[in-house]
């Protein structure tokens, strides 16, 4: 902040001796650099344009296509096509975003500097990141990268997703589809569940003879009486929880044979979908912004790092307090941070920030459910507004049910929207 | 040094920005901004102030349908609702 304010009113004072020139004022406007082109990043640098045309926004992001995670169930249960999650940075580019296609190799908070894997050296007033989520290949013993080519994660939507569904389109009817849940936190919180409903909605619907497993390594999870009360509706007979408590902590996998082990048994299943233990994307150590629970803690009224002065954290790869690491999270800490960044590099004081999350989660095709939350800064952290939030009420009609999976995939149009369209 | 003076005015003017008040840009998650987002959520830029605070009275009041914005409106002051609407009214 401090630092920020000294560098505006030295470019405000070099601005009025090269006499109200232009150019100079160009020259002077404050640079933000975002790392990371997702729901977070994306949102973030076009919400910084929209709040200050003077700023000069660059993002950094390698791949030219992005695939989004939210609806990607439905494409594992094919509800719907890949191509439906993937979106450009046309109109990101012509919001005057400049986009640079690379990583990130090395930060350097004190010089404040990003140096990119095609040598460029970017200098920053403020550096954003949204790395979004890394799997963390050494976390579940037998699950390495090769592993996940036999037993897909999907949780990093694209291939994965892919590969997934194409297992299921080859299973045999009658075979044993397990998912393997992780503990707190990861990515979408209730993601594992919707995609066990959606499987659960294939097999029944193609292969009825066969049967789900999900072996979690929690004894409860977001949503949870919706859930059970729509699979006991639904898919009766069809879809078994084990929770931690019941065994359905698994300790490791053996690729070769398809097989998931807990400390009560092994599964070897036809198909196997094991969702790995994550961290924050590797930006968030190269930065050294990642604690050792491998997130990134952050000041929840500024979302600058506790570790890093001049660097904001935000999305999947923040500890967020209450909010869950979810697409509409990202989108909205995203704006939320534009503002503040905003303030920063003019010079004046942000206010507090106000937050909300909506999930959706599909149980069927025309059936959904969501959970919402309003959020501000308190103790410290991201806390709930009491007596805000909660889920869907449990005795809804099915005509609300209804209402909230058209309500589920409008938000994906207007979320992705506002990212990319 | 007035012309120094008016230099400095004139670059402080040119980054004046009037932050949307605390809550305001969380919305659009759901409610487009843009008008080319096929969504049955009505969009909130360029209604009417009263129109939205209306609203958000009744569905914290539980006297409007909603599937979310009960649990949501629920969340927001009374001025914290007048401020965000008074933003998306003048929004365009």
């Amino acid at each position: 902040m401090s630092v920020s304010r000294r560098r505006f009113l030295k470019s405000a004072a070099a601005a009025a001796t090269g006499l109200f020139a232009p150019a100079v004022i160009a020259q002077a406007a404050p640079r933000v650099v975002i790392i990371g082109g997702g729901f977070a990043g994306t949102s973030c640098a076009r919400a910084l344009r929209k709040a200050d045309q003077r700023l000069a926004v660059t993002l950094v992001e390698p791949n030219a296509t992005f695939t989004a995670c939210p609806l990607s169930n439905a494409v594992i249960a094919g509800l719907r096509e890949l191509t439906a999650q993937q979106f450009t940075y046309e109109r990101v580019v012509a919001d005057g975003i400049t986009l640079l296609r690379a990583n990130a190799t090395a930060i350097d908070a004190q010089a404040r500097s990003v140096t990119l894997s095609d040598g460029t050296r970017l200098v920053y007033d403020r550096l954003v990141l949204a790395p979004g989520i890394d799997i963390r290949w050494d976390a579940l013993p037998g699950y390495g990268e090769s592993a996940a080519e036999r037993m897909p994660h999907a949780w990093k939507a694209g291939e994965q997703t892919l590969l997934l569904r194409r297992q299921l389109e080859a299973m045999a009817d009658g075979g044993l589809v397990v998912i393997a849940a992780p503990a707190n936190p990861f990515r979408c919180p209730t993601g594992p569940y919707e995609r066990a409903s959606l499987i659960a909605h294939y097999l029944k619907t193609r292969k009825p003879r066969s049967k789900l497993i999900v072996l979690d390594a929690k004894d409860g999870f977001s949503k949870q009486r919706l859930f059970e009360n729509a699979w006991a509706e639904l898919y009766p007979g069809l879809l078994e929880w084990v929770p931690l408590s019941g065994g359905g902590k698994v300790i490791s996998v053996d690729a070769s044979t398809n097989t998931l082990v807990t400390d009560f048994g092994r599964h070897q299943a036809a198909v196997a979908n094991v969702i790995p233990p994550q961290k924050a994307g590797s930006v968030g150590d190269i930065a050294g912004v990642a604690d050792r629970s491998g997130w990134c803690p952050i000041d929840p009224a500024t979302f600058e790092s506790k570790l890093r002065a001049g660097i904001h954290v935000i999305g999947d790869a923040a500890i967020a307090g209450a909010m869950p690491k979810s697409a509409f999270a990202a989108n909205s800490q995203a704006k939320a941070c534009a503002e503040v960044v905003a303030e920063l590099v003019n010079g004046r004081m942000p206010s507090a920030p106000k937050l909300i999350n909506t999930c959706y989660s599909l149980v069927a095709p025309d059936y959904g459910i969501s959970v919402a939350g309003v959020y501000r800064p308190a103790g410290g952290q991201l806390a709930e507004v009491p007596g805000a939030g909660g889920v869907s009420p449990l005795d809804a009609p099915r005509a609300t049910r209804v209402l909230e999976a058209q309500y589920a995939e409008a938000w994906f149009r207007t979320i992705t929207g506002e990212a990319f369209g | 040094m007035m012309r120094v003076l008016i230099a400095v005015l004139a670059f402080a003017s040119a980054s004046t920005y009037a932050a949307p008040p605390a809550g305001a840009a969380a919305c659009s998650g759901c409610h487009a901004a843009s008008a080319t987002v096929a969504s049955p959520v009505p969009r909130l830029v360029g209604r009417e102030a009263a129109d939205i605070v209306k609203a958000m009275d009744e569905f914290r009041a539980g006297k409007r349908p909603a599937t979310v914005m009960d649990r949501i409106a629920k969340g927001f002051t009374d001025d914290e609702t007048r401020a965000i609407a008074a933003w998306y009214a003048g929004q365009r």
